[in-house]
């Protein structure tokens, strides 16, 4: 299966450990990653801000390369808000005229065309879901993450907006939990999984920032989380670079590492972590990961027998797990 | 014998004549026009007044067909039809042109009005004087009634009909009647408890000689027309045989499978495989629950038959058809609990101590899981906070846009029995306050005064995850108070979701069982919403209750009286005129081709194996013309909208190229925009 | 758009600028969007308020107000909002509108958006060190708590690079973004 491959600036250096571990992870996968030639800036969440038609001619760009370059149908993007960026700008073209007319006019003058839906923007999160599979994906698992609680963390911008009546659930999707428990972890479900890392926020308003990326790990922690594992560059910068300054601002001692879910896989796969860019990490993930085939997975508890005097009121018929 | 056509232009006040020189057009149409022997204007054509002139013209002038230039058909054709027919002319002989609706309301420009209205008028003129004298097919009405669905609409409608003489079927489709209201613990905003003003007249309806309850049963399939329907219904095996059966209930007591009870209890309580839903269920015989029946699926158990005492206990027991004849419906099937794990930060299913408005009455009913005590999930807890939540999948594009009606009053009235019973601090979060009807304004100002909290803020979410001193175990609802513009988190132990009412999971497949439409969102169309709200364009088929719309009980009880109403009306006039602008098949045309047969919207057209032909019920056609046009044969034709007449129209809008008078109408400019 | 407001109204100029923004004027005011909003705590007004202000044409206070500057962009409020508004997209049009009048008071966070955009319209990728200096060496370094060490750490993992990185085709973006730049109604 090919890809065209979109790693954004910040893998490039912050977030090198996400690029590698996707890398290495891909062709056992039976993914084949062909990154776009001469990509630029997506914009992040700052060029909408000054100007729009140049904000989405921005992103336009990378669009017509990859449609030119013909490698796929499919464009995966590994970081969220890349992500968020790129079906937006396509998404737009698609609906609004006067968004078409005025981004292709300005890719024009670089000789460059874009026709909206030529290009399927994935998440690399979703492709590895969707395309790989949880089978296919289990019967790579050579060490398992037995002994390893971990919470996934979607974080906002891959399960919103949904556009077009998406199926993921957007407040409490089940994907990533699913693939972690699949690579054996135990997964720690811990209720603010989409909430917002902050994004740019540290740099408008420290407080603001902290106080978002504290709530964040201090329920992971609650849950007695060992992991948090990410599926964006900037969810693991907030929560990890500057978890000291949290720390220090609150007077907490959280001691979370934040690792991207393409390292977790390559972990189950048998891959050594310097191979995955762990070591990378400012919050030092060894200790949690030196709790990997340690403990004994808990035999689950066998469900006890209702009491005859048991008062309980049943509780609503749950939904299936995506 | 040449005609004498009347004309009559209407003013309709300055509608028309705003724009039209209906003067002048009543003198053009005199002069101009063949067989016109009168032609008025006048200000108000529907007015007694300006009927009186027609009849008056009719009897004085001879005249033998007339043309009213005013509003539309839609509106006036009955009513200077029967002007006609009051000065002894055939109805049908009666023509109206839209001077109003296709002239003036649709231009300002007089001069291109003035051109389309002589064209028009000139067209109703040649059409007129090809017009037969038609007269309606009158049908005998069947005096029997169906009232689909035992909820208190249903239930209504059933007993006006009975205590009036008529004999009524109701079909009800779970084991008992009672519908939603029997499952409520009060009601607002007088606190009645829903039992005890329901089960009265469930018991009057269980004991009614008119009226022929056929509970845990469905209707398969409708065929016919007004005044005679063919019903088809289906009695679902209860596996009990009603006649034996005393009700004593010891069947329910020894059987050893329990299950959670998804439909009465709400899924907040239990019952067994063999069970009835509530204790004073009518009729009283239980149902034995196939699919979660021991029996059933393992051969083995068969406690209930070994304890019954007068063997009433069948396993063997098939479900059963029945036909019957009526006279006219009436659909009372009522609505369903929006789903509200679609709306998934409100933690419904996932957080325990949430709850719907459902599970809720369920919990304060003192017949129901709790005995009627206020409790958290456990069982045991009692709340010493709760919120309640509005508009959950109402006012919401993603679900429902409209408003559910009874949602604020319920929230009130949840909060007054929760602090009747617990003492708990409760808190409302809405949009909107619309307590609307009698004596609900007072009750909002009651809870006001009993101390009830209003945060106007929709609740953005309910999480488990405290922030703050005071959350930690709590529920917190987090939402903006827009009275003050800022964000509030609410600690609170239990959660009540205010839940949309929606349409039956299977609405649009009854509508289609029975030919009525839905609208979009589902519910049933009436005829016209502000003037014929129980009636639906399919004659006698009638809607009554939450299936026409969310509303609460006063209405569905006067919407069941008023549909009720509307088929005595039907059944003491004993006959029902059908139509006779219908569709008829020339058989000695007919090749049998059977293109039409599936081609009428209404099923009207059967086919006659032993003739070779098709052939159409009078009485179910509605005169639309597409058979008529899709004959190949031109075998069909539509009376009052035959060959000649549709041509003679059109020649008279083309008025003045026929004459060649040199005459040319200057092409219409288009419409200005937005004009 | 049609209804009573006028078209020069500044509900009308807001709806203008954003794509899909035509169901602004059906805002119930329900206040799910300010109940969301995981920064709504700092926010002077919260988006919800905002809009009726828009809708109440107080033009001035709205595009000084700190609201738009301190959406982090997580899109609760659009996925919840019962109408259809696109509010995140409405965030960044009253952005780029108090930009361009001058309108913010705390001139940080928009000249954060304008030295990254410089970057990338030099570059045409993000520099990470770049921006920090040239924004903080302008900005009170010292408020910014944490820079510092964070930037530190970020070194000693090989996580940040001294130099940028540039695109071949700069010459192809630029003409690209100037074109973009020239085209009315940002």
């Amino acid at each position: 299966m090919r890809y065209a491959y979109y790693p954004g600036c910040s893998l490039t250096r912050s977030a090198e450990p996400y690029d590698l571990s996707a890398k290495a992870i891909a062709a056992p996968l039976g993914l084949s990653l062909q990154e776009i030639d001469d990509w630029n800036c997506c914009g992040a969440t700052e060029y909408i801000s000054i100007n729009r038609n140049a904000a989405y001619a921005l992103v336009g760009r990378n669009l017509a390369l990859a449609a030119r370059q013909g490698v796929s149908q499919d464009l995966v993007a590994p970081c969220s808000a890349c992500f968020l960026n790129l079906r937006k700008v396509d998404h737009y073209m698609d609906k609004y005229p006067a968004v078409r007319e005025k981004t292709n006019a300005a890719l024009a003058a670089g000789d460059l065309h874009y026709e909206p839906g030529s290009m399927h923007v994935r998440h690399l999160l979703d492709v590895v879901v969707e395309d790989v599979g949880y089978e296919a994906l289990q019967t790579r698992v050579v060490r398992p993450l037995d002994g390893l609680r971990v919470a996934p963390y979607y974080g906002c911008l891959i399960v919103r907006p949904q556009w077009n009546g998406g199926e993921v659930d957007t407040e409490y999707p089940t994907h990533l939990d699913r693939l972690l428990r699949t690579l054996g972890a135990e997964v720690v479900d811990f209720p603010l999984k989409t909430h917002c890392c902050g994004g740019h926020m540290t740099q408008i308003s420290a407080d603001t920032a902290y106080e978002l990326i504290r709530r964040l790990l201090h329920n992971a922690s609650e849950y007695e989380a060992d992991i948090i594992v990410t599926a964006c560059p900037m969810c693991q910068l907030n929560l990890d670079a500057y978890q000291s300054q949290v720390n220090r601002h609150f007077g907490t001692d959280f001691h979370l590492p934040v690792l991207y879910f393409t390292q977790m896989i390559g972990l189950a796969m048998g891959m050594a972590p310097a191979d995955l860019g762990i070591g990378r990490e400012i919050v030092s993930a060894a200790a949690a990961l030196g709790k990997i085939g340690q403990a004994a997975p808990a035999s689950p508890a066998a469900a006890p027998r209702r009491k005859r005097d048991d008062k309980a009121l049943p509780m609503p018929r749950q939904r299936e797990e995506a | 014998m040449a005609e004498r056509v009347g004309v009559y232009v209407c003013h309709c006040g300055s509608n028309i004549a705003g724009t039209v020189d209906v003067e002048g057009l009543a003198h053009w149409a005199k002069d101009n026009l063949d067989g016109v022997t009168v032609a008025r204007d006048y200000k108000f054509m529907c007015s007694s007044l300006g009927q009186e002139l027609i009849e008056q013209d009719i009897k004085e002038q001879g005249l033998t067909r007339v043309v009213v230039g005013a509003c539309s058909p839609h509106l006036h054709e009955k009513t200077f039809r029967r002007a006609c027919a009051n000065a002894g002319m055939n109805p049908y002989l009666c023509h109206m042109v839209s001077l109003r609706e296709q002239v003036s309301w649709v231009t300002s420009d007089k001069g291109l009005a003035y051109d389309k209205a002589k064209a028009l008028i000139s067209a109703g003129v040649r059409r007129v004087q090809l017009h037969e004298e038609l007269e309606p097919t009158e049908v005998p009405v069947n005096p029997n009634t169906l009232v689909v669905g035992g909820g208190i609409a249903g239930i209504q409608s059933a007993l006006e009909l009975a205590d009036a003489g008529y004999q009524v079927y109701l079909v009800e489709r779970e084991p008992s009647i009672g519908g939603h209201m029997a499952q409520f613990d009060k009601t607002f905003p007088t606190l009645d408890c829903a039992a005890c003003i329901l089960t009265p007249k469930m018991s009057d309806v269980g004991g009614h000689p008119n009226i022929h309850l056929l509970s845990y049963s469905e209707v398969e399939e409708v065929t016919g027309y007004v005044g005679s329907f063919h019903v088809r219904l289906k009695k679902k095996a209860r596996y009990i045989k009603e006649d034996d059966c005393t009700g004593c209930g010891i069947c329910i007591e020894k059987c050893p499978k329990r299950v959670v009870d998804e439909v009465f209890e709400a899924g907040l309580g239990y019952r067994k495989a063999v069970y009835r839903p509530f204790p004073q269920a009518i009729p009283k015989y239980p149902v034995i629950d196939r699919a979660n029946c021991t029996y059933f699926e393992r051969g083995t158990c068969r406690a209930c038959e070994k304890f019954c005492p007068t063997n009433a206990i069948d396993f063997e027991q098939a479900d059963t058809y029945l036909d019957l004849e009526v006279g006219n419906i009436i659909l009372a099937t009522g609505y369903d609990l929006f789903d509200t794990t679609q709306i998934p930060q409100y933690g419904y299913g996932r957080l325990a101590n949430v709850f719907t408005s459902l599970e809720f009455e369920r919990m304060c009913n003192a017949a129901g899981p709790t005995e009627g005590k206020i409790v958290l999930r456990d069982g045991v807890t009692q709340p010493k906070s709760v919120a309640l939540i509005h508009c959950v999948g109402s006012r919401d594009k993603r679900h429902h846009p409209y408003c559910s009606a009874v949602c604020c009053m319920s929230a009130l009235k949840f909060g007054h029995l929760v602090m009747e019973k617990t003492g708990a601090e409760v808190t409302s979060f809405y949009i909107d306050m619309r307590p609307l009807h009698k004596n609900y304004e007072e009750f909002y100002d009651r809870l006001q005064q009993e101390g009830m909290h209003f945060i106007r803020g929709r609740a953005a979410e309910v999480t488990d995850a405290a922030r703050l001193p005071g959350e930690d175990g709590k529920l917190i609802v987090q939402a903006e108070d827009t009275l003050i513009g800022r964000q509030r988190r609410v600690p609170v132990d239990m959660v009540i979701l205010l839940g949309a009412l929606q349409p039956r999971a299977d609405a649009r497949e009854t509508a289609i069982r029975f030919g009525i439409s839905c609208s979009i969102d589902g519910w049933f169309t009436e005829r016209h919403p502000k003037l014929d709200p129980v009636a639906t364009m399919t004659d006698g088929l009638f809607i009554a209750g939450t299936c026409q719309g969310p509303k609460d009980i006063p209405d569905s009880v006067a919407q069941g009286a008023a549909a009720a109403s509307r088929v005595q009306g039907m059944i003491s006039s004993g006959t029902v005129m059908i139509e006779p602008i219908v569709a008829s098949i020339d058989e000695a045309r007919c090749s049998g081709c059977r293109i039409c047969n599936n081609m009428c919207p209404f099923n009207a057209i059967d086919y006659l194996e032993d003739r070779g032909v098709s052939f159409i019920n009078a009485a179910l056609c509605k005169g639309c013309g597409t058979c008529v046009a899709a004959c190949p044969a031109m075998a069909i034709t539509g009376a009052h909208f035959n060959y000649a007449q549709i041509t003679a129209e059109l020649e008279g809008i083309l008025y003045d190229a026929m004459r060649g008078n040199g005459h040319a109408v200057a092409a219409p400019e288009p419409a200005a925009a937005g004009g | 758009m049609h209804g009573p407001s006028s078209d020069e109204s500044f509900m009308a100029e807001v709806i203008a600028t954003t794509p899909g923004a035509e169901t602004l004027i059906t805002c119930l005011q329900c206040g799910t969007c300010g109940g969301s909003c995981p920064s709504g705590a700092d926010m002077d007004h919260t988006p919800r308020h905002l809009f009726a202000m828009i809708s109440a044409g107080m033009r001035e206070e709205v595009l000084r107000s700190n609201t738009p500057w301190y959406c982090v962009a997580c899109y609760y409020c659009t996925a919840r909002c019962p109408k259809d508004i696109p509010i995140t997209d409405l965030m960044y049009s009253l952005k780029r509108m108090a930009v361009r009048e001058k309108l913010y008071d705390d001139r940080d966070a928009p000249d954060w958006s304008k030295s990254f955009i410089g970057m990338v319209d030099s570059y045409g990728r993000s520099f990470e060190f770049g921006l920090a200096t040239r924004y903080h060496l302008t900005h009170h370094p010292l408020r910014k708590v944490g820079v510092g060490p964070m930037a530190l750490d970020m070194f000693s993992k090989d996580r940040m690079s001294l130099k940028p990185d540039r695109i071949k085709g700069m010459g192809q973006l630029r003409a690209i973004l100037d074109t973009a730049k020239s085209q009315e109604a940002m």
